[in-house]
């Protein structure tokens, strides 16, 4: 497996509310933290990629967030005016009025052609060593193979054009796991994990592009031993709550059900993440974050993140 | 931050109440907060307990809820949840609960066979490579079509009761604009104009520049078979507008109501915030929020957070005060630092939760909590197990 910083172009998708975006931020501070100067693009025009950075509203146009950090927000319709006056040398103002009016016929009704503009312009980024890492924020697991595969099905219908031309070296970047991988997030739960599952699936067999890792967040710690756990059950026993109630000067029944619903939830979530490791394939890293109970959000989370990610890495 | 609405009544109705009352009923919000499910349990209940025909309309549910409710699978066609299913989970329902997957193709293709004019235009519709791109991989087709079935089956008089579970959308309020999106573009004078070259030879001197930059991107004979498309959807113009007319009035009518489903979690929280914010700018009804995984109100109690704060503080002395036949001090006293902690963690995240929950709170007539659930759903016991957290 080629470790996952050294990559150029790394796509993190997983199912909607696992932490997606929070992990995207993370792994962009971690590889800045480690020297690297990162771009971290958000797809979805959602705007909260700022929040995870304490930064102003990201635009198309990148800004540095924090040191070495960079961040953006994908617009096609920018893309594609950039991309026109890259490519084809044209007077702008002249020329994309009408395409520009248009654009949303040319983005909506042609297949392909607003994936293939946001691709386009990461792989972009890629190939013209502006970054040492692209992060991308990308779509949830149901969008993210439509649009890793665009340059390629948009290759069996445009025939001619520069569209078409445009994508040969897309895929060569794309499919090449020394440059480009996608980064599953999971959390610990039934239908994350099955749709990590089947993405993985789905990314071998329509995609040309590698799977670098899946971070499995919000991981709950785990309170007992088998010995302690005994322990723990003869301590919820009445005459033995009677006791701590005492001892502890507050009611001791609600914190040993807490514990007990901390102790469910991590076993029916343990159920899961061990049918995660079975299905995906062997080598794969796993990357565990915890759960944290503390900041769920903004900054303080990214940073706390990046660092057991670091952790996980080895770094 | 959202804006904020003056509540013009107090959370005070249930969700009996609003399902007896609707037709329609919409359940929203960002993926991962047990839409789907919340959906089905809401469609148990109203089966059970209201009567009638009730059909759960889901998007691409999991095997696992299929099986919830006595079915091996279900698809775009309604299929019947056995009695039996019901009876096994203990309940004998006053009516018919009725399931169906969105299967976007299929509909689709239903639409097309229903609005085009001969059969000729219909197959040369379905056969298009544009069409069979758009309608399974065009993101904005799936809301459309999850849009334009609701509408179908609720006028087709078929059911007492709807409950639809909309896809995940990259924008919630997508699907709400669906239909009047999808009037506006196949009305859209740009189309027309896009098919224009295709349909006559004449080409308008001053679209010729457009023409030749839309040639050098796409190639002629993709814009061709992009016009061969719209020319082909074009004869089923009228028709495909007034459906969608009516579909957005479906939308709006009194008798269909929106559930935002959400947890408490950040995220999601700003999501139904968003949503519960468009559904006020569209004028659309707003019955419910339906929070799923809240964690026990015990963890905010300030007493039992003494309690934590001693075991996890000083264990050592807690432990003292126990007999000393229960075990090792050292084991008993890790023990006890673990459960204190473990409180004290989950306290920060309920009482965060609970600033959560006073946002949403102010928004709609109906507001129910699910507690967290030990075990995964897996029949319609458990679906009818949760129904009963949130009816009335």
């Amino acid at each position: 497996m080629i470790p996952l910083l050294d990559r150029k172009l790394l796509f993190v998708t997983g199912k909607g509310g696992v932490g997606k975006s929070t992990v995207a931020a993370a792994i962009g501070a971690l590889a800045a933290d480690h020297g690297k100067r990162t771009l971290v693009c958000e797809v979805d025009a959602k705007g909260n990629l700022a929040d995870f950075f304490e930064a102003g509203e990201t635009r198309f146009e990148p800004t540095e967030v924090a040191k070495n950090v960079f961040a953006m927000s994908m617009n096609t319709e920018e893309s594609l005016k950039e991309y026109l006056s890259l490519q084809l040398k044209l007077p702008l103002v002249a020329r994309i009025g009408p395409l520009a009016r248009t654009f949303d016929f040319v983005a909506n009704a042609a297949p392909g052609v607003k994936e293939i503009l946001t691709v386009g312009k990461l792989a972009f980024e890629v190939r013209e060593r502006n970054y040492d890492l692209v992060v991308v924020d990308a779509s949830a697991s149901g969008h993210i193979v439509g649009q890793l595969a665009a340059p390629d099905a948009i290759k069996d219908l445009v025939q001619v054009g520069l569209v078409r031309d445009q994508t040969g070296w897309m895929m060569d970047i794309l499919g090449d796991p020394a440059q480009t991988g996608v980064v599953i997030v999971a959390a610990p739960e039934e239908m994350p994990v099955q749709e990590t599952i089947e993405l993985a699936g789905r990314l071998r067999d329509e995609t040309v592009v590698d799977l670098a890792g899946v971070v499995v967040n919000r991981v709950l710690p785990e309170l007992f031993n088998r010995n302690e756990e005994a322990l723990f059950d003869e301590l919820r026993s009445d005459e033995m709550v009677d006791t701590l109630t005492e001892a502890t000067g507050g009611p001791a029944r609600p914190v040993l059900d807490a514990a007990d619903l901390a102790v469910t939830m991590r076993r029916s979530r343990a159920g899961h993440l061990t049918r995660l490791r079975e299905e995906l394939p062997d080598g794969l890293p796993l990357l565990y974050v915890p759960y944290l109970f503390q900041r769920s959000h903004g900054v303080r989370a990214t940073k706390r993140i990046a660092q057991y990610i670091g952790e996980e890495l080895g770094y | 931050m959202a804006r904020r609405r003056k509540s013009s009544s107090p959370s005070s109705g249930t969700l009996e109440q609003l399902l007896s009352a609707k037709e329609i009923v919409i359940c929203c919000g960002s993926g991962g907060v047990g839409k789907t499910t919340t959906a089905a349990a809401l469609g148990a209940m109203a089966a059970t307990h209201l009567g009638g025909k009730v059909l759960v309309v889901t998007v691409d549910p999991a095997r696992r809820l299929a099986n919830a409710l006595g079915l091996e699978s279900f698809g775009n066609v309604e299929t019947r949840v056995p009695p039996e299913a019901f009876t096994a989970a203990g309940v004998d329902p006053q009516g018919e609960l009725w399931a169906a997957m969105l299967d976007t193709k299929q509909s689709w293709d239903d639409l097309v066979k229903r609005h085009a004019p001969d059969a000729e235009t219909r197959d040369a519709i379905l056969a298009n490579p544009l069409y069979t791109n758009i309608t399974g991989r065009f993101v904005q087709s799936h809301d459309y079509i999850a849009m334009e079935r609701l509408y179908e089956i609720h006028a087709s008089g078929e059911y007492d009761l709807v409950i639809v579970d909309t896809p995940p959308t990259r924008n919630a309020i997508d699907f709400l604009e669906a239909p009047e999106r999808m009037a506006d573009f196949f009305s859209s004078r740009l189309l027309r104009w896009l098919t224009v070259p295709y349909r006559s030879r004449l080409v308008n001197v001053a679209t010729k520049p457009f023409y030749k930059v839309a040639d050098t991107i796409l190639g002629s004979a993709f814009l061709q078979d992009i016009a061969e498309f719209f020319m082909l959807f074009q004869t089923m113009y009228d028709g495909f507008v007034e459906r969608a007319r009516s579909v957005q009035r479906t939308l709006e009518d009194k008798r269909t109501t929106f559930v935002v489903v959400s947890t408490l979690e950040s995220a999601p929280v700003r999501e139904a915030e968003f949503f519960i914010d468009a559904l006020e700018a569209e004028s659309f009804h707003l019955g419910a929020v339906v929070l799923n995984k809240v964690l026990p109100k015990y963890l905010l109690d300030t007493k039992a957070a003494k309690s934590a704060k001693a075991m996890s503080a000083d264990p050592a002395a807690v432990t003292a005060r126990l007999p000393s036949d229960i075990g090792e001090a050292a084991d008993v006293a890790r023990v006890l630092e673990e459960v204190g902690n473990s409180f004290l963690n989950f306290r920060v995240v309920a009482a965060r939760e609970s600033e959560q929950r006073k946002e949403l709170a102010a928004q709609p007539e109906v507001i129910a909590s699910v507690p967290y659930f030990d075990s995964d759903i897996f029949d319609l016991a458990g679906l009818l197990r949760l129904g009963d957290q949130i009816w009335n």
